[in-house]
């Protein structure tokens, strides 16, 4: 259990960063389930196409509050654009690396940002982004 | 910072006066109990003695024990031993869906083999109700299988009085008494039982040894072929220290006023079970309240995740353990907690402490100190939480 964790996931999950919500958020995302004890909220404030604030609330392990975490500080001053770059796996290696068994945490995070930046387009342009699916394991 | 032990059902440490009794064992009475000359015929009758040792503490003779690697071995070798001696009268099987693994995937294997599982529900707090058994036998029937303690809640199951049923039914009773052996008074004829696991590691002994009682007549095939060690029942040379340090931690159980020792355990975990319920909103005791093992503390804590739980009471120097599937590597949290009915989440917001002869009343309090702001922390973060503050 804690003995597969790296430091940097250690860290984030002992101070995690951007705990909260955001009132009148841009988007919100929110992924997961009580079945498989992961729920992950990302709430985004974009403005001229630029994420300017993120937060972030988990029901989750270790490795979910700290990829939520670091998903958060990795999209602050990106672009829409940037963002929807941000792989799992971008994720998982800012952060030194999971187990294996934690791996399915980054793909919830990375989720949680396309869900968020999803409910952002709808509310700005009536669409949401093209081809969007959450990803099988957490449905 | 002094580490606090709460995991006494995972595993407890050895006593170092079981430790003193097997050193012997090691270099000087090293012999193989097989061989003829006197290197042998010592070690023999080391595991005589603890042989006769183990089965007096229990009721039983001496040759009704058999000695295994474990309760998880013990658990198999009954299991598989009697379907498999017993399946020319019959196919079926009757169990809970509480059990521990070590019972659940063997049961789950001896049905793709082509043997019937009933499993009976068990109620809210985890109990089996002896009527179900009655219910569920049929002509067919060959086994029971029902753990005397659970080791995830604490639920004492009404042994006895299944056991009266099976013997009424000529049907054979097994108990896993891992959780209880050494804990608890064991008589094998009050009991009912056929066939009881132990293991010596839950009770202050050494990892890697265990037993199975067998009452004698019982008919069951061998776990293990080869040599004819264990009265030609399981192969093997044997763990001759395992063995004498098992029957140690025995003899240091049956001598110590096991009585006092495991009243004052219950008294500081029902200090801890009410400190907790009273202290954290939203925080559910899970198993009997009552019929309950007597160092086994189970709670719900509602809107946060077990294994977030368990790392911020290790960054605190506090070792517990947990329901919740992302501790256990799969998706699915404990098959006990939804068997008494929570939902997936509540399961996964469990936290279990158990406690030992050792633990203390300052690591009570200190535990109790630690878990509100723990639990305050996690529910800022919970998108659950359903008000702010806890």
């Amino acid at each position: 259990m804690a003995s597969g964790y790296s430091k940097k996931v250690m860290e984030h999950f002992a101070h995690p960063r951007n705990v909260g919500i955001i009132e009148d958020a841009s988007g919100v995302g929110k992924v997961g389930n009580p079945v498989c004890g992961d729920i992950m909220e990302l709430f985004i404030k974009v403005d001229n196409g630029k994420i300017t604030d993120a937060k972030f609330r988990t029901f989750g392990c270790g490795a979910a509050i700290a990829t939520s975490s670091m998903i958060t500080e990795m999209v602050k001053g990106k672009t829409i654009e940037e963002a929807l770059k941000i792989s799992n796996k971008a994720v998982a290696e800012s952060l030194e690396g999971l187990p294996p068994v934690k791996m399915h945490c980054s793909v919830l995070a990375e989720d949680a940002l396309k869900a968020a930046i999803n409910d952002h387009m709808i509310k700005t342009t009536g669409k949401g982004l093209p081809g969007f699916k959450l990803h099988e394991e957490h449905d | 910072m002094k580490r606090i032990y709460m995991d006494h059902a995972a595993t407890t440490p050895t006593h170092p006066e079981v430790l003193e009794a097997m050193k012997p064992y090691f270099s000087d009475i090293f012999g193989n109990p097989s061989s003829i000359h006197s290197f042998g015929r010592e070690a023999k009758k080391a595991i005589d003695d603890a042989r006769d040792n183990v089965a007096g503490s229990i009721g039983a003779r001496s040759d009704e024990i058999i000695f295994t690697s474990g309760g998880t071995e013990a658990d198999n070798f009954a299991l598989e031993g009697i379907a498999y001696a017993n399946e020319k009268k019959g196919n079926h099987i009757i169990s809970t869906p509480v059990e521990h693994h070590a019972v659940a995937n063997c049961l789950g294997f001896l049905k793709k083999r082509g043997f019937e599982v009933t499993y009976i529900p068990v109620d809210s707090t985890g109990l089996a109700d002896p009527e179900d058994i009655r219910k569920a036998m049929t002509d067919k029937t060959i086994l029971v299988s029902v753990m005397h303690a659970n080791n995830e809640v604490g639920t004492i199951e009404p042994i006895e009085e299944i056991g009266r049923i099976c013997r009424e039914k000529d049907v054979y009773f097994h108990t896993d008494a891992v959780q209880t052996f050494g804990h608890m008074p064991i008589d094998v004829k009050k009991l009912n039982v056929d066939l009881l696991s132990a293991s010596a590691h839950k009770l202050y002994g050494p990892k890697g040894v265990g037993m199975l009682y067998v009452r004698k007549g019982t008919k069951i095939v061998p776990y293990l072929y080869g040599g004819e060690q264990e009265m030609g029942r399981r192969a093997s040379t044997e763990n001759v220290p395992g063995i004498v340090g098992l029957s140690k931690a025995v003899e240091l159980v049956d001598g110590s006023d096991n009585g006092s020792t495991e009243e004052r355990i219950r008294q500081l975990r029902d200090k801890l079970i009410n400190g907790i319920l009273s202290s954290i909103d939203d925080s559910i005791l899970n198993g009997h309240p009552i019929k309950r093992l007597s160092n086994n503390v189970n709670v719900s804590i509602k809107y946060i995740e077990g294994e977030s739980m368990l790392l911020r009471l290790d960054m605190e120097g506090i070792s517990a353990s947990t329901g919740s599937a992302c501790s256990s590597g799969s998706l699915e949290p404990s098959h006990v907690l939804l068997s008494i009915g929570l939902p997936p989440e509540t399961a996964h917001s469990s936290l279990r402490l158990t406690l030992g002869r050792w633990t203390t009343e300052k690591e009570v309090k200190r535990v109790l100190e630690v878990l509100p702001k723990i639990v305050r922390k996690l529910r800022e973060m919970s998108p659950l939480t359903s008000s702010p503050s806890p």
